[in-house]
């Protein structure tokens, strides 16, 4: 399938894959995240139940500390 | 748009500032300087000396609350500039109810966890915001690297990368780059929007 992760087309060899098991694949490291699917914002505690399919748009944000 | 058409459009716009150290307190004089209506000021912190190598702040307010001193250093520029302050720490409950009249929000903390947690409130709980986030901002150079990106109600202002470190320190350069880009931004969204 073939997703839009952080505005830039992704091709993942799978039908489906949670929002956890995606963050796990791309190896997004820092330790706090803000995720959205399709403009929904999606809490940490529900990633593993988020599915992401063909053509979604996911956002994956990192939070830098610095301020 | 003229420099007076754009105050007035601005007159009656509020502006809330979640956090009043690097970011929050050079986002906030720039807004002042515009003619932002009014601004909301949230920091529990108090001025230390480490912070003037950034911060806009004075060697004689060291040990004031900053949301106060903020408010005394934009009235000093402009005294008809409303700005209401609180010298709280904010959680998601004092978010929703702080930045009730907000037109914009700016996430102008230090931390991470701070950082996340006012976005999803906004973005979870109140429907009609946008929020403003700084992401990214330490160390000195790489100026091209510093952007904006755009997501619904959620806009990020930074390198998105550089995290300080003790080694990789948040410095007065980088930092007012990214708070003017912030408030560059709320203009933007207020004036085109409206």
């Amino acid at each position: 399938m073939e997703i839009l992760l952080n505005n830039r087309k992704e091709s993942i060899d799978k039908d489906e894959i949670t929002l956890a098991e995606l963050i796990e694949y791309k190896k997004f490291t820092f330790k706090l995240l803000v995720t959205k699917v399709n403009g929904q914002l999606i809490k940490k505690d529900i990633r593993s139940k988020s599915i992401i399919r063909d053509g979604d748009e996911v956002l994956v944000l990192h939070m830098i500390s610095g301020g | 748009m003229t420099t007076e058409e754009i105050r007035e459009r601005l007159a009656d716009k509020v502006v809330g500032i979640a956090g009043c150290g690097g970011l929050g307190s050079n986002c906030a004089v720039a807004l002042a300087r515009t003619g932002i209506g009014k601004l909301i000021l949230v920091d529990d912190d108090k001025l230390e000396a480490t912070n003037l190598n950034r911060q806009y702040f004075f060697a004689d307010q060291i040990g004031e609350y900053k949301s106060l001193a903020l408010r005394d250093n934009i009235h000093r520029i402009d005294d008809t500039i409303l700005v209401e302050t609180h010298v709280i720490r904010l959680d998601p409950g004092l978010v929703t109810k702080l930045f009730a009249d907000c037109d914009v929000i700016i996430e102008a903390f230090d931390q991470d966890n701070e950082k996340q947690m006012i976005i999803e409130t906004v973005l979870g709980d109140m429907p009609d915001k946008s929020i403003i986030s700084g992401q990214g901002l330490a160390g000195y150079g790489k100026n091209d690297m510093i952007g904006t990106m755009h997501s619904g109600r959620l806009y990020i202002v930074g390198d998105h990368q550089s995290e300080v470190s003790p080694t990789h320190p948040p410095l007065a350069p980088r930092v007012g780059i990214v708070a003017n880009m912030q408030a560059n931004l709320v203009l933007e969204i207020l004036l085109i929007t409206d």
